[in-house]
């Protein structure tokens, strides 16, 4: 049996009597007779590739090792989207103009994630927020912490807490996470319509 | 690398990994042959026509009924097929050239797919080199070797 992995080990740590659906084979005893026979493998899979974001990621992503987050104009309807695609999905035209944002914004939308996964998430359970950046039209996916998962609500004003700037890389992970401000919601109602 | 369209920015990239953790049950028959090569021992299972499958199957090949009788079968064997892998790639189960091969076991009427260390030919006699350490997966099997 392999050790215990909290993380994906969360209930069937143990096998059931009676799981199986088949019909217990019969084993040659020196197999029989083993301790913690075999009933589950661990057999991961993935993949390593070599990630170009592009040359809009790539802007936005310099920005971000200077502690700043840089979105795109649409240069029809003047939209700031972050991070930017270089190009509007709305008008299918190049954006050209970069605009610095706040790294303050509003809760435009959450999830309680109540099962973990992967090597960067916090304890479950835990809020998964998209933060709508004051002056953006497009909202950015983080967790929010530092509140009450019951207090949580949309419109709610948050801040992005950075990593310390001798840790600034080329990542939006320089964004540890958010939490609130000391500041009054929002009405929800401005929040719609973004993507 | 300068880019006219990124302004002369150089464009970044990363080596990024994506990973599924996958953890799966075995059920008995399975289970029953991983814990086999845990100890050292193969199993295979009896067809309802009373041929031994290698590495055994849950239900019968021909008729689909469920088998219930594993069987130990032997860790020497003879090379049914074989295939050439020259320059092998990461996560194969040998870091340099070596065979991949169809082995029926002594006891068994089926041949399993497995890495044979070094030349090899159809007909040749072949038996386990065995993991130093093993825990209960195809890989506890090392590879097969050339019986000289």
């Amino acid at each position: 049996m392999p050790p215990a992995d909290t993380d994906t080990d969360r209930t069937v740590s143990e096998m059931p009597d009676g799981l199986w659906s088949m019909p217990q084979p019969t084993v040659p005893a020196p197999i029989a007779d083993v301790a913690e026979p075999i009933q589950r493998i661990r057999v991961p899979a993935s993949m390593h590739y070599r990630y170009t974001p592009g040359t809009a990621p790539t802007r936005f992503l310099l920005g971000l090792a200077e502690k700043k987050i840089l979105g795109e104009r649409d240069p029809v309807n003047g939209d700031v989207y972050v991070p930017p695609r270089g190009m509007s999905p709305v008008v299918g035209l190049p954006t050209t103009e970069q605009v610095e944002l706040s790294d303050h914004g509003s809760l435009a939308a959450f999830c309680v994630v109540h099962i973990g996964f992967g090597v960067n998430a916090p304890p479950t359970p835990f809020v998964s927020a998209l933060v709508l950046l004051d002056g953006a039209a497009t909202s950015v996916y983080g967790t929010l912490l530092e509140i009450p998962i019951e207090e949580v609500r949309i419109g709610m004003r948050v801040e992005a807490v950075w990593v310390d700037d001798a840790e600034l890389t080329t990542s939006f992970e320089n964004i540890r996470y958010w939490r609130p401000l000391d500041e009054p919601d929002v009405p929800a109602a401005t929040l719609q319509g973004h993507m | 690398m300068a880019d006219e369209k990124s302004g002369g920015t150089p464009l970044l990239e990363a080596s990024l990994v994506i990973e599924y953790p996958f953890n799966r049950t075995t059920g008995p028959v399975i289970g029953a042959f991983l814990t086999g090569l845990r100890e050292q021992r193969v199993l295979g299972i009896r067809g309802v026509d009373g041929r031994v499958v290698c590495p055994p199957t849950e239900y019968d090949p021909q008729t689909g009924d469920p088998l219930t009788e594993l069987v130990e079968v032997g860790s020497e064997g003879t090379v049914t097929s074989w295939s050439w892998v020259s320059n092998p790639r990461d996560g194969q189960p040998l870091d340099h050239p070596h065979a991949l091969a169809l082995i029926k076991l002594d006891g068994a009427d089926t041949a399993m797919l497995h890495v044979v260390d070094g030349e090899v030919a159809t007909g040749d006699r072949v038996r386990i080199r065995w993991a130093d350490e093993r825990e209960g997966l195809i890989t506890d099997i090392a590879a097969f070797e050339r019986i000289a």
